[in-house]
């Protein structure tokens, strides 16, 4: 076959038919799979205003608060008319102050309040407390999942049929208790939402975004093959379409080699020489800092389908991703050592949903004696792998892949669960084997 | 990939060799599977299970004996709850096996269970190879193997394995089948059981699946096994499928790794051998001259575990009080250098490492005195 | 494993003794504990073989089962369990204190108080190891479906009336224990391992006899020695002398004394039913009753260690003081005794096999909420696990070394002075982020403002609990020279999202679970071994 993959057409095509399930369709429920960067807040917008504009008043449950002032103001910009309510918590600062510039955006803490207003929308953990005598006849639930089952429980009798986006990718979400005893039941509380609701409805249609325009040509194929085996995405645009260049030549260290290694190619591993260290590696976050300070020093420029001109590669643009919360303190300290005040550092739970021109990362195994399950978790390496447009670029010891054949596997196995695809195992290697061929050993 | 013949050859002599003369090769049993599963990167298990050392009598010699026993009650209870399960030409394990795996199969109204009796492994191997080849193309049957004996290649010589049963479908696949004594209490089972069962069959899976590729026809080999246990607490079979992808892959992927026993053998002074019949300070020395990787996760998977407990333990390795006690502790992993530096007598004070180390001392200080007061 | 009990590990490797993991007792202790020390049949489901139960050290009841596979030998033991077990848990029912508890009122939907009684005291269960617990969960899962002749007359074998209830109480213990920081059922080896660091790794410490070794090692003996002869030291018959704590046996132990003596037990009892006349039964019943002896015996034999090591870890933690927010945990323990209790009298029936969707969405809530107030009350009682908090930025003590009045805008302002922490903790502080302290019991909070000189200095802004007034009642802001400790958790819990009852149950989740039918007993065949 020689047809010619059209982004734009196919991924037209999944969201006509999603918003015609949604809209025309009989089935309770609609479920949409999202890969990194494929639209998803694009579609939830869109059909939020499609049914409101077909009169169906609308509730819509995100799942932090965040997510909700972002959804919030994405509507106001595509229909700065519609009445919209934010449904907040009573706390103190219970939501973005950008909100209170929107004319048409009614706050409050109490959803009698808001009643009648085309479109609701709050966090599934203050829409847990919502009462109603009459539900909702639609609702989107976003970032489903990362909601847990028993969340949808507390939320499900407010609407009569909902549709679920979500990137299954991403982090699971987490009990802080055992829930072994559930294990294997339709509906353990602790399972996504996405798979109660399959668990009990298998017969609801589901759909898929088919392109990443977040992603860049170099990056989709490794992401899609790593973490989405079953449900494979396209990157909405071609090898040639984005560009990263810079004025300052290199000066030979391994930082502006790693630099010049994805500018070319998209990905670039920086490797240290194989120690055991502890989380905040000192050299490793020395690094990451480098490689951030030469990213903005050497004068980057970022071509890409958006605009002609070449925009520069500037702070905001720049993300760094880490595992702990420990790790990004100390790369945050590193960095503004050398000045740098204004680049995002955060942990992959923080990260997700977030987008960057470059992102640089340093490697959850990196450098460790062992590996557990929290730094084998796919989501994370996947969330830290797909925030970038251009060029992801990660630090890390050399060793990690000896390190995963020495894992033990004595995972405990739970009658009657799903299997999860892929294996954070098995996906640590594929990316460590892609990376290896971008490899530059570190020289200060 | 096998290795070339005859550096497969010389292999396999060396190994023999570190057995000991006339020492038979012992096959890679259950334990020997959850040991490579618990310690991968365990250089001294892998030349020891490489070279089919037998090493509870190992441990024995060595002055450390295993402590893995069978009370005769477990076994004569497996033992009745298999022969219950395969009564009856299997009767109740092939409705079990339609059941859970194969329901647009015709149902086994009768199947074949032939006799795999042979003399020795390699006997047994190749009789059971050739049943699995004629049922396999004698279609739309059922046929059950009970306990075949199966070869893997490891690291260039063979390993015994003997699953409980293999059975074909009619459409030529195969299914393991794994019969376990602990109870499926109201459709769940202990986790860590199951979980240790689905890494023993993702081996024979494996093993199976080097017959499978040796056969014209090529049959696929089922992902998904059988688990067959008793009911709550009757002894009456219940069945579940288990997917075994993972295990497979893991597996698969920890056993092509063994062929590094190539490498740790030629690091092995001239003359090493692991033969029980050697005094006691030559064995240990024998034994020491291969690097070890204790971990306490040894002690339920290892025959060698209380060994190597002692020489870790005498080493100060911090591993020897669990792998997570290494995480945060950087480059140190001797406790008394992790002591030091704690008390700041040792140690980079830049290193963030030995920086948590003295906070964390300090601040253990300052409440333990707080209590005291 | 956070640094500070890794360093506690280690220091015990040196000084060859267990360090403090703690400093204050988490966990309530009865005054009159029921301690139940089990065995079972090796390699079949929980199959009981015996076990040692009681609230006195010194007089223990030895039950045994001399043939696990004889379903009457079987019942007669869980009968005799229940004749134990029963008479505790009621003489605990019976005496019941006035409270008060918020309910929805089923008319006007409103929150109300309604007086009701809470049950002054609640029974506690003792076994010796995680072990032991699954074990009571296992004995109550397979009685408590039991029907008696009283319930069935049709009943194929009906059990000896108390059983069923036992099932129902011991199912209520083992649930109950899932909860974090609850104490209706505990095992020894857990609480020891709370309490104390010992040399070895934490899968050591599963073994009772281990962990009091490096606990209370012997005159002129270290832990690891100590230790070492627990876990591996056989006498002349080749049986360990500190036997496991079970519930399963030493395979040894089965092969070499116990299986010959139920053969003998199996022979006498052949040689009883075929005796053909009074005399020569009598001959053969004393043998009968010996080769019974010689099993209960044995079992003693193996019970008895572990039965005194649990009294020994008992006094052990009764040294310690206990925690102050310990007492109203267990408060919460009695709620929940005091709650089986009334559903019982209610004659409802026993716990289902499986939770429906709402039931176990409300536990997995309860039993988040629990160990979210357990970690943040132990660090408030402890500070030794006050210092792991500190040590990991989630909370930092200090001295205050300036207040600065200020107030809030507005038409009342509102005291919000800014307290400023000398501290050498580096709490992960960010942008007005929460903290609080303890004040009389109650938490107050307060916002993060800045740090200062790299974060030796912290500055707050306290925001509640000084008062109505203008100006903050006394003693309710820090003062200069004043030693603090704030967290950057919570002290309490909120309440989570309300659920659905389960007949609301959405389409999402499976919709209503349906009629609530009874549960049906297992059925049960010629060969069952519970």
């Amino acid at each position: 076959m020689t047809t010619v993959f059209d982004p734009s057409a196919a991924a037209g095509r999944a969201t006509d038919a999603i918003l015609h399930d949604t809209l025309h369709g009989t089935a309770r429920g609609v479920v949409v799979d999202s890969p990194p960067g494929a639209g998803k807040s694009t579609l939830v917008v869109r059909a939020a205003l499609e049914l409101a504009e077909a009169g169906h008043p609308l509730m819509v449950v995100a799942q932090t608060n965040a997510q909700v002032d972002d959804l919030v103001l994405r509507l106001a910009e595509k229909n700065p008319e519609l009445p919209v309510g934010r449904l907040h918590s009573s706390d103190a600062d219970p939501y973005d102050k950008a909100l209170d510039d929107l004319g048409n955006v009614r706050k409050s803490a109490k959803a009698a309040d808001l009643a009648g207003l085309a479109v609701v929308i709050s966090t599934a953990a203050k829409w847990g407390h919502v009462k109603v005598d009459e539900p909702w006849r639609h609702a989107i639930v976003d970032e489903a999942y990362q909601m847990r089952s028993d969340a949808l429980l507390a939320v499900a009798g407010l609407f009569e049929r909902a549709l679920f986006v979500g990137d299954p990718g991403q982090l699971d979400p987490f009990s802080i208790v055992g829930s072994e005893q559930w294990a294997g039941l339709a509906y353990d509380p602790s399972a996504s939402a996405v798979t109660t609701l399959l668990a009990h409805n298998p017969d609801l249609p589901q759909h898929r975004l088919p392109v990443s325009w977040r992603l860049p040509a170099s990056a989709a194929p490794l992401v899609s093959d790593a973490f989405y085996p079953y449900t494979p995405f396209r990157s909405g645009t071609g090898p040639g379409d984005r560009g990263l260049s810079f004025a300052v030549p290199s000066d030979g260290s391994g930082p502006d080699r790693v630099i010049d290694e994805a500018a070319v190619s998209g990905w670039g591993l920086l490797e240290l020489p194989a120690r055991h260290t502890p989380r905040t590696d000192p050299e490793a976050v020395r690094a990451v800092a480098t490689v951030v300070r030469r990213l903005l020093d050497r004068g980057g420029a970022a071509t890409s389908e958006r605009s002609p001109d070449p925009s520069p590669l500037t702070a905001d643009r720049v993300a760094v991703g880490t595992a702990h919360r420990d790790q990004a303190a100390a790369v945050r300290a590193a960095l503004s050592e050398l000045g740098v005040t204004d680049v995002v550092v955060d942990t992959a739970n923080r990260l997700q949903g977030r987008e960057y021109d470059v992102t640089v990362v340093l490697h959850p195994l990196s450098g460790r004696p062992d590996a557990t399950a929290f730094h084998l978790e796919t989501g994370r390496l996947c969330v830290l792998a797909s925030r970038h447009r251009h060029a992801c670029i990660v630090v890390c010891r050399a060793g990690v892949s000896d390190l995963l054949d020495d894992y033990p596997s004595t995972e405990p196995v739970q009658l009657g669960t799903v299997v999860k695809f892929p294996d954070g195992w098995e996906a640590n290697h594929a990316v460590l084997a892609h990376l290896a061929e971008h490899r530059v050993p570190w020289r200060p | 990939m096998p290795l070339p013949r005859t550096r497969g050859t010389a292999l396999r002599q060396r190994l023999a060799e570190l057995r000991g003369p006339d020492v038979p090769a012992k096959a890679l049993d259950a334990r020997a599977l959850a040991a490579l599963a618990a310690n991968p990167g365990c250089a001294r298990r892998a030349i020891l299970d490489g070279a089919g050392v037998n090493k509870a009598d190992l441990a024995s010699a060595l002055g450390s004996p295993s402590v893995f026993g069978q009370s005769q009650f477990a076994l004569t209870r497996g033992n009745a709850f298999e022969a219950k399960v395969k009564a009856d030409g299997g009767a109740e394990l092939l409705r079990l096996v339609h059941e859970k795996l194969d329901r647009a199969a015709e149902p086994p109204a009768e199947a074949r269970v032939p006799d795999l009796t042979a003399s020795g492994p390699q006997g047994r191997t190749a009789r059971t190879e050739l049943e699995l080849r004629e049922a396999t193309e004698r279609s739309g049957a059922w046929t059950l193997l009970d306990h075949p004996m199966l070869a893997l290649d490891v690291a260039g010589s063979p390993a015994f394995l003997e699953p409980d049963a293999v059975v074909v479908h009619p459409d030529g696949s195969w299914t393991v089948v794994e019969i376990k004594s602990f109870p499926l209490l109201d459709g769940s089972a202990d986790p860590a059981k199951v979980g240790a069962a689905a890494r023993q069959a993702a081996v024979y899976v494996l093993a199976l699946e080097e017959v499978a590729a040796r056969l014209e026809s090529s049959p696929r080999v089922r992902h998904r096994i059988l688990l067959v246990c008793p009911r709550d607490f009757s002894n009456l079979p219940a069945a579940s499928a288990v997917d075994i992808r993972k295990q497979r892959a893991v597996t698969a992927r920890q056993l092509a790794r063994l062929t590094r026993i190539e490498d740790i053998a030629e690091e092995l002074p001239e003359g090493t051998c692991f033969s029980p019949e050697l005094p006691g300070e030559e064995l240990t020395a024998a034994v020491e001259s291969v690097p070890a990787a204790y971990a306490p996760e040894c002690l339920s998977t290892c025959e060698l575990a209380f060994h190597c407990r002692t020489r870790s333990r005498e080493a100060g390795a911090v591993t020897s009080l669990g792998r997570p006690v290494r995480a945060e502790l950087g480059g140190l992993s001797t406790v008394e250098d992790v002591l030091a530096a704690a008390r700041g007598e040792t140690g980079d004070p830049s290193d963030p490492a030995v920086a948590a180390l003295r906070r964390a001392a300090a601040l253990r200080a300052e409440a333990l005195e707080a209590a005291c007061r | 494993m956070s640094l500070i009990s890794t360093l506690a590990r280690l220091e015990a490797v040196s000084t060859g003794r267990a360090q403090p993991a703690a400093t204050v007792r988490h966990r309530h202790l009865s005054g009159r504990p029921l301690v139940f020390v089990p065995l079972i049949t090796a390699g079949e489901a929980g199959a009981p073989l015996g076990a040692l139960v009681g609230t006195d050290p010194d007089a223990p009841r030895l039950l045994a089962v001399p043939q696990p596979r004889d379903r009457d030998l079987r019942f007669a033991f869980l009968a005799e369990l229940a004749d134990v077990v029963l008479p505790y848990v009621d003489a605990h029912a019976e005496v019941v204190e006035a409270a008060e508890r918020t309910e929805t009122d089923p008319e006007t939907g409103k929150r109300v108080k309604v007086e009701v009684d809470l049950c002054a005291d609640a029974p506690q269960l003792i076994v010796p190891s995680r072990a032991g617990i699954d074990l009571v969960r296992l004995l109550g899962r397979s009685t408590r479906f039991r029907r008696t002749a009283e319930q069935d007359p049709e009943a194929p074998y009906p059990a000896p009336p108390r059983v069923p209830l036992l099932g129902r109480w011991l199912t209520h213990f083992g649930e109950r224990a899932r909860v974090p920081g609850s104490s209706l059922l505990l095992a020894m080896t857990d609480v020891l391992g709370r309490h104390w660091a010992t040399g070895q790794s934490t899968l050591e410490d599963q073994h009772l006899g281990a962990l009091l070794a490096w606990i209370d090692p012997p005159e002129g003996a270290s832990g690891a020695e100590a230790a070492l002869r627990a876990e591996l030291e056989r006498d002349e018959r080749g049986q360990l002398t500190c036997p496991p704590a079970g519930p399963a046996t030493d395979p040894a132990f089965d092969n070499k004394l116990l299986a010959p003596a139920i053969e003998r037990y199996d022979r006498a009892r052949t040689a009883l039913a075929s005796a053909e006349d009074g005399l020569q039964a009598d001959d053969r019943f004393g043998v009968l009753t010996a080769a019974e002896r010689e099993i209960r015996d044995l079992v003693l034999s193996r019970t008895r260690p572990t039965w005194d090591a649990v009294w020994r870890g008992l006094d052990l933690l009764r040294e310690l003081p206990e925690g102050a927010h310990v007492e109203e945990r267990w408060t919460r323990d009695r709620w929940s005794f005091t709650g089986h209790r009334d559903r019982v009298l209610a004659g409802e029936p026993p716990q289902p096999r499986r939770d429906d969707a709402v039931t176990a969405a409300n536990k997995l809530a309860t039993r988040e909420r629990e160990q979210a107030r357990l970690e943040a009350q132990e660090a408030l009682d402890d500070p030794l696990v006050m210092a792991g908090r500190r040590l990991s930025g989630e909370a930092f003590a200090g001295e205050v070394t300036d207040v600065v009045m200020a107030y809030s805008e507005g038409k009342r302002p509102s005291p919000r002075p800014l307290v400023t922490i000398r501290t050498d903790d580096r709490p992960h502080l960010g942008e007005r982020t929460k903290v609080y302290r303890s004040l009389g019991g109650k938490p107050q909070s307060a916002e993060f403002v800045a740090d200062e000189e790299d974060g030796a200095y912290v500055v707050l802004r306290v925001l509640d609990k000084m008062g109505r007034g203008k100006e903050p009642e006394p003693g309710s802001v820090p003062e200069k020279g004043d030693r603090v400790c704030f967290t950057l958790f919570e002290h309490e819990q909120r309440g989570g999202a309300k659920l659905p009852d389960p007949e609301e149950t959405p389409w999402t989740h499976g919709g209503p679970p349906g009629e609530a039918t009874l549960e049906t007993a297992d059925p049960v065949t010629e060969e069952d071994l519970l």
